[in-house]
């Protein structure tokens, strides 16, 4: 990846990622929602050996503006070849049970905003036949739990959403990878208690690359997760129901 | 989390902490005090705030510019020098000014007015910082210069983190041609041919300190190898870095508490033994990249729970040169019969050259720098004593590396102390700073207790 789009780019994983990606001298076009922020992100990327360094501020929930969003970026950068979907809210379980419109907002934000990014790059990704698509979703998709199922169905409906991605650009070269962190010690999760299962978000932007660099399709980071939730996964629905998670 | 603790892992207190995320941020809402935290390197309890909140700074880690035909870098205040020096190094700039370990945060360096080995030539960090932002509770920002908020820049330099929150700062760093030292070691049979050895070394020397042997007595009291050197010259440009540029002490690592037997009188005499014949069977003269010359610790990570549970105490002074050679042979002495020995020792001269901050440390004189190991009584007594001693001579204790001092000591050691009280921030402060400024002098309770004496204050506040 030596032209990215970073979708999310003011993320704590998503600034790990920038700066690993400037340290290798990439062009990067960063979209955050807070102008202030967003400088702070690209300035930092600059000083770090970026060989280009773009930014623009809106928000990604605004679908709508996603086509012309990638077409800017590929011009400014003169082309695409990697984009780091990055972006998402945690959301409030209660207040989504509570209303709808909450638990839609988060949908929006981490499902339907995706898939709509997803949609313009991928077509172009498919044309030039070449292309790398790292997206963020969650280990909370892989299972729903009372305790965040409306986060968990919006990054479950992210997941098969870029499992068929996939397996529709398989053919073109162009390489979707599903990156499944655990919990991050970021400012999403800021009001957690942090544990032995926390990474740091500069651990998950090494894996995350790793990821995108052997074109790899599903990881968890840290590979750990990976045991953890084949085991969530295996228990029983019947007794899973019963479970307080 | 486990709340964050100082180097010295002692005192250990109760706090909340707030991850700060963005240098346009306000300050966030937070139970008690407030007070800036970087990594931590500060000794003592000035980097701690009981039943307060620190504001952890590791966040506030963006680069802002770094110019390479200037040398001069901004950058957010939780940037590590050691992430400075891997950007700058490799396009020929270097610290200024840097302390014994590259794990510190600019505004650490800033708020201590850190000094490194090259004192005598270049001043403290302090000089170095061309500009920073503050950021007070009020929720004012200021840009503080030399010629803009003076006043500002003058209290918040060595100002201890009480002045307000430095979110991003700018540093003039200084050009180097290749990241080699061209270093030499000499061996001082005492005290005397340090300090003579140390004068002399000043004008041809950018770089010099010296390691003690605090357990050598008598006439061989004060014995020591001290270390001096330059950036190589240019013949030296350009060559391949080889291993033995790093070997010194690399890939140890102290991964638990040790138990406090490894460090009894013996163990500590064997090594200080060692190292100094070690040395003493090398080349005078060796080529070594900057890395193991400035930050031989770094290699040890987490070298402090070498100490134990109970942790350590430091004790860094400075004594003017007319006191220098009576003072520090006392306390020499007098930490050499202490029964607890100090496991590093290190003497370094101070220049006269003036620091830009109201409460900077380093004056002109000798320093000397000492581990305790914390054995309770025994230990505090004995830092006490030293403590006493530096004030006879006239001399002043680091409050970066101090977890005891008086609040008698600390208005003798800071005369400045009264033109810098109405810069502190009404919502900030410190365990530190309370200490030695206690709200009631005294505790009355508490006077005329024990063997008649009254306590120290500095000493009620372990109990
Ligand atoms: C192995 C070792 C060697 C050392 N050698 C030296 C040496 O040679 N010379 C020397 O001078 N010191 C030396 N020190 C001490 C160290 O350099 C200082 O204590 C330094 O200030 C630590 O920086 P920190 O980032 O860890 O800050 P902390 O210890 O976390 O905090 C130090 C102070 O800075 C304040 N502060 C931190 N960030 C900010 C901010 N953004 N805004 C306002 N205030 C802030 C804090 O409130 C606190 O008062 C050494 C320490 C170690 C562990
Ligand atoms: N932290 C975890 O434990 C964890 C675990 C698994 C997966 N993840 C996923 O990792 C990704 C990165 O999160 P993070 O942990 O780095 O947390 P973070 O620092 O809070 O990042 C989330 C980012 O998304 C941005 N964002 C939210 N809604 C947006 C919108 N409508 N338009 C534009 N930007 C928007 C936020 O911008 P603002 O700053 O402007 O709000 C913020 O920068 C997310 O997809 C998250 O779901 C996180």
């Amino acid at each position: 990846m030596k032209k990215v789009l970073i979708l999310g780019a003011t993320s704590a994983i998503a600034q790990a990622t920038v700066r690993l990606l400037a340290a290798r001298g990439a062009s990067l076009y960063l979209v955050g929602r807070n102008a202030q922020n967003l400088e702070a992100v690209a300035k930092d990327a600059a000083t770090r050996g970026a060989a280009k360094v773009e930014s623009r501020a809106m928000d990604l929930d605004d679908c709508g503006a996603h086509e012309a969003l990638v077409e800017q970026a590929a011009q400014a950068l003169g082309g695409l070849d990697g984009a780091v979907i990055a972006h998402g809210v945690l959301g409030d379980q209660d207040a989504s049970q509570r209303a709808w419109a909450t638990a839609e907002a988060v949908m929006r934000t981490n499902f339907l905003s995706a898939a709509s990014l997803l949609t313009s790059l991928a077509n172009r990704f498919e044309a030039q036949k070449t292309g790398t698509l790292v997206v963020i979703s969650s280990v909370a998709g892989d299972r729903g739990r009372q305790s965040n199922y409306v986060y968990g169905a919006s990054k479950g409906a992210l997941t098969v959403f870029l499992q068929g991605l996939r397996n529709r650009l398989a053919k073109s070269n162009v390489a979707v990878v599903t990156v499944k962190p655990g919990f991050v010690d970021t400012p999403m999760t800021a009001h957690v208690p942090k544990n032995k299962l926390f990474a740091s978000p500069e651990q998950v932007a090494r894996g995350l690359l790793r990821a995108a660099d052997g074109r790899k399709n599903e990881v968890y980071v840290p590979g750990f997760w990976a045991l953890i939730m084949l085991i969530i996964r295996s228990i029983p629905e019947p007794i899973f129901k019963r479970l307080k998670l | 989390m486990r709340s964050p603790q100082s180097w010295g892992r002692f005192p250990r207190v109760a706090q909340e902490t707030r991850a700060l995320t963005w240098r346009s941020d306000a300050l966030p809402s937070a139970p008690g005090t407030l007070l800036p935290h970087g990594l931590g390197r500060s000794y003592g309890d000035s980097c701690l705030n009981a039943d307060g909140t620190l504001l952890l700074t590791s966040a506030l880690d963006r680069l802002i510019d770094f110019d390479p035909a200037t040398g001069v870098l901004r950058c957010e205040s939780g940037v590590t020098l050691d992430t400075v020096l891997r950007l700058v190094a490799p396009r020929g700039w270097f610290l200024p000014v840097t302390p014994g370990t590259k794990y510190v945060t600019v505004g650490g360096a800033i708020a201590n007015d850190v000094h490194g080995k090259n004192h005598h030539r270049g001043g403290t960090f302090g000089r170095y910082v061309r500009r920073f932002e503050l950021l007070r509770s009020d929720g004012t920002r200021r840009v503080c210069a030399p010629d803009e908020n003076p006043d500002w820049y003058g209290a918040t330099i060595g100002g201890l983190g009480l002045t307000g929150l430095i979110t991003w700062a700018e540093v003039q760093l200084v050009p180097i041609r290749n990241p080699y030292i061209l270093q030499e070691t000499v061996p001082c049979e005492n005290l005397d041919a340090f300090l003579d050895v140390a004068r002399a070394s000043e004008a041809d020397y950018e770089f010099t300190m010296a390691w003690v042997d605090c357990l050598a007595r008598g006439r061989k009291l004060g014995r020591g190898l001290l270390f001096r050197g330059n950036f190589a010259p240019p013949q030296f440009d350009g060559l391949p870095l080889a291993k033995s540029h790093l070997s010194h002490g690399s890939g140890l690592a102290v991964p638990v508490d040790m138990p406090a037997f490894c460090l009894n009188r013996l163990s500590v005499s064997a090594f200080n033994w060692l190292y100094y014949h070690r040395q003493r069977g090398r080349p005078r003269q060796r080529l070594t990249h900057y890395d193991p010359f400035f930050y031989p610790l770094d290699a040890i990570y987490g070298w402090n729970r070498i100490y134990g549970a109970r942790g350590f105490l430091q004790f860094q002074c400075v004594v003017p040169y007319s006191t220098a050679r009576d003072a520090l042979r006392e306390i020499l002495e007098r930490s050499s019969r202490g029964g607890v020995p100090s496991f590093l020792s290190v003497l370094k001269t101070f220049g006269d050259i003036p620091s830009p901050g109201w409460l900077s440390f380093p004056r002109q004189g000798v320093t000397l720098a000492m581990d305790f190991a914390n054995r309770g009584e025994k230990t505090w007594r004995l830092v006490e004593d030293l403590d006493r001693l530096t004030r006879e001579a006239g001399g002043a204790v680091y409050p970066a590396k101090d977890a005891r001092m008086s609040p008698e000591s600390f208005a003798a050691y800071f005369p400045r102390r009264e033109q810098f009280l109405p810069y502190l921030d009404p919502a900030f402060s410190s365990s530190f700073w309370r200490r030695v400024n206690p709200a009631t002098p005294s505790l009355p309770a508490l006077e005329g207790s024990a063997d008649g004496a009254t306590p120290p204050v500095s000493l009620l506040a372990i109990r």
